[in-house]
């Protein structure tokens, strides 16, 4: 007998897993489009180019264009810092950088307009300054930034630790000072990880609803993103037009899972080769 | 010279050096052998400056280095797993220290290659430069991480277990090149091996670690033929323990008719050119290994035979208690 015979009760199985996977990850996806053309293509191209949804790609392309290289920085530095040295209140910093994924999305909006809100404890002074952080893209920023924080890092962190220290030492024995050794050995080493933190960042940064939805105060081509403009849409029974905006963000997410496995191929291979 | 003054360094309660004290000559080339958790790649690392001793101090040449970084030191420093960089090609991983000087005293691009091929083909992977780490075979990467050390011109080479991930015969080549090539270029150099045959066979001298204390340094010669304590006579060699602290080689003992030790035979099979014994030490519950020429005929198994060292140390009766 080949291995490759499915019995009965493995053919049950794998049909139910199959069944499982397209009614909620397949059927969705589809429903998303077949929405989105209901009223043909031309329908489809006027929710896109309405001005509010242009507004709202435009402010989530921005979110993102920020906040990604922002926790692409601070990610790369956190997971140096944890992987290649020792420190006190290293383990403090490790259980920080989980602290966006334990916590709701939702509540970490609400710290953000508790802290910088009119009525938050920075409301007066920054409203004096004429500063305007929560219900404006600031504060999109910030909470898109403290939601999305862990992905580059956690993704470095154990790529690092199992590199080890010993090729930065190398590095240092051969004379290199610190910089050289992080942009030359250091990096390269973990590039491929590292795209893959970006990619995972940034499309969590685009997609992200609950922190956003809490302090954008929803103002229609002022603090939408996609996502919230999407729900508006869809609460003004819109259909066409949400599943429209929706269809894009939908793109992203598979062009993302398309990129991903093709850098986990590119990554497992250069991982294995070492 | 390099000189070493009461080394002392712990890893939280965990004491690695006890204070050792310690000269390296000039174009010397010194084995740190120990089994592991002796302090050695400690030690190593310390006089790198890839780790730096809680007390005591670091000379070269006279100078107080304790405080230097690595980069300050001019060491060349192989590591075990060579560390290679593997995004490079074989011929930048060896100009790397050279291409990362600064400005004023780097060679132009085409230097840098010029010595990297020279230094590749000083360790015969001469038209390999163009390959990455991963196409190359154990050995040659061991090469490669001895020739890109060589690169900057250290005034001492540190190697840390520098044939532990290669196979036996691969080893036994490179250790043969090995020791050419340092007689050749007469560059201070100190290895770190837990095998005693490797620290005989290259060293000029050995320094014999166990728990973070040197317990001797001497040529291969004197720390086999004359040990000093028992750890160094037990962990370097083969040795018997016989009733009274006697330590004996397998090759120093010989059958005798009757006024010996009585042995009952265990097993016997061939070793190299010889007839190797083993048995069991009657009264004592201990097992005893001697070596008999091959021409002798040797004993059967289950019977008694009666051993004599003919040449041995006498340490006093420290068992040795496990840490």
């Amino acid at each position: 007998m080949s291995a490759r015979t499915l019995d009965r009760p493995r053919l049950a199985l794998v049909l139910a897993a199959l069944g499982f996977l397209a009614l909620f990850l397949l059927l969705p996806l589809v429903v998303v489009f077949v929405e989105a053309l209901r009223q043909g293509l031309g329908a489809y191209a006027a929710a896109l180019v309405d001005p509010d949804a242009l507004s709202a790609i435009r402010l989530t392309l921005l979110v993102a264009a920020i906040s990604v290289p922002v926790n692409l920085v601070f990610g790369v530095l956190a997971a140096w810092a944890i992987a290649k040295f020792d420190f006190p209140g290293k383990s403090l910093l490790i259980t920080f950088l989980d602290l966006p994924f334990s916590v709701s999305p939702v509540v970490a909006g609400l710290i953000y307009v508790l802290v910088f809100g009119a009525q938050g404890w920075l409301g007066p002074w920054l409203e004096a300054y004429d500063i305007q952080i929560v219900f404006a893209v600031p504060g999109i920023v910030l909470a898109t930034v403290f939601v999305t924080f862990p992905f580059v890092a956690r993704e470095l962190i154990p790529l690092m630790l199992e590199q080890g220290r010993d090729d930065e030492e190398a590095a240092l024995s051969l004379g290199a000072s610190g910089l050289q050794t992080f942009l030359r050995v250091t990096l390269p080493n973990v590039r491929w990880g590292l795209l893959y933190g970006v990619l995972l960042c940034n499309a969590r940064a685009m997609g992200e609803f609950g922190a956003v939805s809490v302090v954008s105060g929803h103002l229609r081509g002022m603090t939408n993103t996609m996502p919230l403009h999407v729900e508006i849409l869809y609460n003004e029974y819109n259909f066409v037009a949400a599943f429209a905006v929706a269809s894009l963000l939908a793109c992203l997410a598979l062009l993302t899972l398309v990129l991903k496995t093709a850098l986990e191929a590119r990554f497992h291979n250069s991982n294995r080769k070492a | 010279m390099i000189r070493l003054e009461g080394i002392t360094k712990a890893y939280g309660d965990y004491p690695a050096l006890k204070g050792l004290d310690l000269s390296v000559r000039d174009g010397e080339f010194l084995a740190l052998l120990g089994p592991s958790g002796s302090g050695k790649t400690t030690l190593l690392r310390i006089i790198a400056g890839l780790a730096f001793p809680d007390a005591g101090r670091v000379l070269f040449n006279g100078e107080d280095v304790t405080d230097l970084q690595v980069a300050e030191r001019k060491v060349g420093f192989v590591f075990q797993h060579y560390a290679l960089f593997k995004h490079m090609t074989i011929a930048d991983n060896v100009g790397f220290g050279l291409s990362v000087r600064a400005r004023r005293e780097r060679p132009g691009r085409a230097a840098i290659r010029a010595r990297a091929h020279e230094l590749l083909d000083l360790v015969q992977l001469g038209g390999l430069g163009e390959r990455y780490p991963a196409q190359l075979s154990g050995g040659q990467r061991q090469r490669v991480a001895l020739a890109r050390a060589l690169a900057v011109e250290p005034q001492l080479l540190l190697l840390d277990e520098p044939f532990g991930a290669l196979d036996a015969k691969v080893r036994k080549t490179l250790r043969r090149w090995l020791r050419e090539l340092h007689k050749q270029m007469g560059l201070t150099s100190i290895f770190v091996t837990h095998d005693q045959e490797e620290a005989l066979e290259l060293a000029d001298r050995v320094v014999v670690m166990d728990q973070g204390r040197i317990e001797q340094i001497g040529s291969a010669e004197q720390v086999y033929m004359e040990p000093a304590s028992a750890f160094v006579a037990d962990f370097v060699g083969e040795t018997c323990v016989l009733p009274g602290g006697v330590h004996v080689r397998p090759h120093d003992i010989e059958i005798v008719s009757d006024v010996g030790h009585p042995v009952v035979v265990g097993n016997v099979f061939r070793k190299g050119g010889m007839w190797r014994v083993e048995g069991a030490l009657a009264g004592h519950d201990r097992l005893v290994e001697f070596d008999l020429e091959s021409r002798l005929v040797p004993p059967g198994l289950g019977q008694t035979v009666y051993i004599r060292p003919r040449r041995m140390k006498i340490f006093e009766a420290t068992e040795r208690n496990a840490p």
